[in-house]
């Protein structure tokens, strides 16, 4: 029992004073009627809520907050349209398995299923798209879902939870005390990793001829790069990212192979393609990873090491799974690895040529693009801005051709520095994830790498920006166009470039001043330096518009329906 | 393949919801389900008939256990098990036919639970092959409605979901 046992507290009190003690220190989110009582609450609380201008920036920021710090993400939002508002961005955090608590006010309880103004079945619409959902029916179970939730969204595989709490809940008072403990029957999420499985996978790498490591965004999740980079060096396997791992292995190391996939290296899908044994590290074998899902590693044996036994023999039948934590998982393999010296010196022997190999692949089709004096070519900006920002810069993208290139070209050196949406590709994403990464880390460099059709789907949160002083970067590529639908057009459909062309030139430089931000413009390559380095000396938020050549696309690319090794390598 | 599995489940809101939500969003089928608590009231049992391969049913039972409210899952299938269905069938007995339903009714230990002029209601208990076998030779006399449970099901011995 601690002194908070004897305090006779209101549902919003206990709410906010459990955030509290789960140490929450930042919540982002919207007012609104169904939860006014906790914004009352909020007005005497320690806890710093970050005003969004749309409950989806809300969620998104959270969920910026939570990839760069690995904390959990806390929402308030209000009942109905509230709700419904933070929809796409759970979701978006769902398919990404990112740890939040999403709150939502619900309309009192007497009313609930009456068609009462503002409601929404919460519970019942982010079902298919939590990790978990409660809806709070008497208030004496509160603290036990708090604590639960929390708990859930930050072990096993984590991902959002969302606690739906009616009105007459938040104004009703009881005593209170907060679980030391969570007790959930159903959920006990396998963290150790079978030693006998570990020890299997050890001797199968440690017999390969021509392996190749996948990582996925599960290696960022378990903060494993130092674990990752440490192995792949001792046994000097080539180290393949998806794109929601690319900084969890730096971009610029030799064994580095870039991303693999649609969008992928040629060196990356041809080793993916030819090697003898496929280590999937906390990566699930999405379908713009592997391409015709039967030409993907057929002649590899794979090993996959997940903390979610669903991912295991989802999508592609593996010959050695093992399920657990990553970071028990790969400090147990590195210390069986390092136990076989001999053994690891003669793998190291054994696959000289296979490396030699992938040089070959390299040199033949390195990743580039045709340079211009002219124009501006939109991965020139990339390259760019990769080399004028700090080594910590925290780089988030919206979704589509500039998502791509970002993965392609920007130079990633540090863990937990690349945030994007890459399940559920939400165009709208990157702005406000900056913005939370921004609030976790005030004395970095956040810069938004954007199209001119993501950026325009949460615009509105420069004035979040400018009210908090938050001195976000944001790099628009405009091609004035939704280049990644435009492409397939291109590509697919005989240059129907049906809806894509944005027909309306937006003058983003007076967007950015009409918030109170900074705008700069340029078309000329000679300028682009100069532009990202005024906007990195700006004391404040700065919108950086360049305009890019219009037609550029991403290469190399897989068409729907091949092999990952059967990309189209340039245009 | 028709797979018969047990979930044991925290009887809580929106549990059901869960459940089924899990099986339309994922595009897996369901061919019967039926729930209810069980001796401790802070635990539901569902039985759920299913049809698919390999590959999907281990996803069924590994998507069923990834759901925080479920306890337990167990594919009977190739376990040794007991698989009983309600079901209440009304058919129409008229003068001619009265006798030849209760005949059929007396061969499957059914039992009639309510008699109009012109129908009788018929219970039947058994395994589901059973209650096809009963609708199928009641069929020819006319059925009006049947309404069937689906199936539950529990280990034979020491197998099943208590462990």
């Amino acid at each position: 029992m601690t002194e908070e046992a004897a305090l006779k507290l209101t549902g919003s009190q206990i709410l906010l004073e459990s955030l509290r003690l789960e140490g929450v220190e930042k919540v982002f989110g919207y007012p609104g009627g169904a939860v006014i009582n906790i914004y009352d609450d909020l007005y005497d609380s320690p806890i710093n809520h970050i005003l969004t201008r749309h409950e989806q920036a809300a969620v998104h920021a959270a969920d910026g907050y939570a990839r760069t710090t690995g904390e959990v993400g806390v929402v308030i939002a209000t009942s109905g349209p509230g709700g419904t508002n933070t929809v796409t961005g759970i979701a978006t955090a769902y398919m990404d398995s990112i740890p939040l608590v999403i709150i939502t006010g619900q309309v009192p309880t007497a009313l609930i299923g009456n068609d009462a103004f503002q409601e929404a079945d919460m519970c019942g619409i982010t079902r298919p798209c939590t990790k978990h959902n409660f809806l709070v029916q008497n208030l004496k179970d509160l603290p036990r879902m708090i604590k639960e939730a929390f708990y859930i969204a930050r072990t096993g595989r984590p991902g959002p939870v969302l606690i739906d709490l009616p009105k007459d809940i938040q104004v009703a008072s009881m005593k209170f005390s907060y679980p030391d403990k969570v007790n959930m029957r159903g959920y006990k999420p396998t963290i150790g990793g079978n030693e006998r499985q570990i020890g299997k996978a050890a001797q199968m790498i440690l017999k390969a001829k021509r392996p190749v490591f996948y990582v996925g965004g599960g290696a960022c999740l378990a903060d494993v790069s130092p674990e990752l980079l440490e192995i792949s060096e001792l046994l000097q396997v080539p180290v393949t990212t998806t794109l929601m791992a690319m900084s969890a292995f730096p971009s610029v190391h030799p064994l580095a192979l870039g991303m693999l996939g649609m969008h992928g290296t040629y060196f990356a899908n041809m080793s993916v393609t030819e090697c003898d044994l496929l280590v999937a590290i906390g990566a699930r074998f999405d379908d713009r990873v592997t391409g015709r899902i039967d030409a993907f590693a057929s002649r590899a044996k794979i090993i996959q090491f997940d903390i979610d036994p669903t991912s295991i023999h989802k999508n592609v039948r593996v010959d050695l799974p093992v399920v657990g934590d990553l970071k028990n998982v790969l400090t147990s393999l590195r210390q069986q690895l390092r136990e076989k010296p001999q053994e690891v010196a003669e793998l190291v022997e054994r696959t000289a040529d296979w490396r030699a190999n992938i040089e070959g692949w390299k040199t033949k089709h390195p990743m580039g693009y045709k340079p211009s004096d002219t124009i501006i070519k939109p991965q020139y900006v990339i390259e760019r801005i990769s080399d004028l920002t700090a080594d910590d810069a925290i780089i988030t993208t919206e979704v589509g051709q500039h998502q791509m290139w970002t993965a392609q070209f920007f130079k990633f050196n540090q863990p937990r520095t690349f945030l994007t949406s890459g399940g559920l590709g939400t165009m709208g994403y990157g702005l406000p994830a900056a913005l939370g990464a921004q609030v976790a880390f005030p004395d970095r460099q956040v810069i938004d790498i954007s199209g001119d059709g993501s950026f325009q789907m949460n615009s509105q949160e420069l004035a979040t920006l400018v009210q908090y002083r938050l001195p976000v970067k944001i790099a628009i590529l405009n091609n004035n166009f939704l280049g990644m639908v435009r492409q397939w057009q291109q590509l697919f459909f005989d240059k129907r470039y049906s809806e894509t062309c944005m027909e309306l030139p937006i003058d983003f430089v007076k967007l950015a001043e009409a918030y109170g931000a900074t705008g700069l413009r340029t078309d000329k390559v000679d300028e682009v330096d100069s532009v990202i380095q005024r906007a990195l000396e700006i004391d404040g938020p700065v919108l950086m518009e360049f305009k890019v050549c219009r037609e550029e696309n991403v290469m190399p690319m897989v068409p729907a329906g091949k092999g990952i090794h059967e990309m189209v390598l340039a245009s | 393949m028709k797979h018969t599995i047990s979930v044991l489940v925290e009887n809580e809101f929106g549990v059901l919801a869960r459940v089924s939500g899990l099986f339309s969003g994922r595009g897996f089928n369901i061919e019967s389900l039926s729930v209810a608590p069980t001796n401790e009231p802070d635990t539901s049992r569902m039985t759920i008939v299913t049809r698919g391969d390999d590959r999907i049913l281990e996803q069924i039972s590994k998507q069923l256990n990834k759901l925080i409210s479920t306890i337990k899952v167990v594919d009977f299938t190739d376990e040794e098990y007991v698989a009983r269905e309600l079901a209440l069938i009304k058919v129409t007995a008229e003068s001619d036919s009265r006798a030849e339903v209760l005949r059929v009714v007396d061969i499957f230990r059914a039992k009639v639970v309510d008699v109009t002029p012109r129908s009788y209601t018929v219970e039947m208990t058994g395994a589901p092959a059973k209650i096809d076998a009963v609708i199928e030779l009641l069929t020819p006399m006319g059925i009006k409605e049947v309404v069937r449970s689906g199936p539950v099901v529990i280990g034979r011995g020491s197998k099943g979901v208590a462990g």
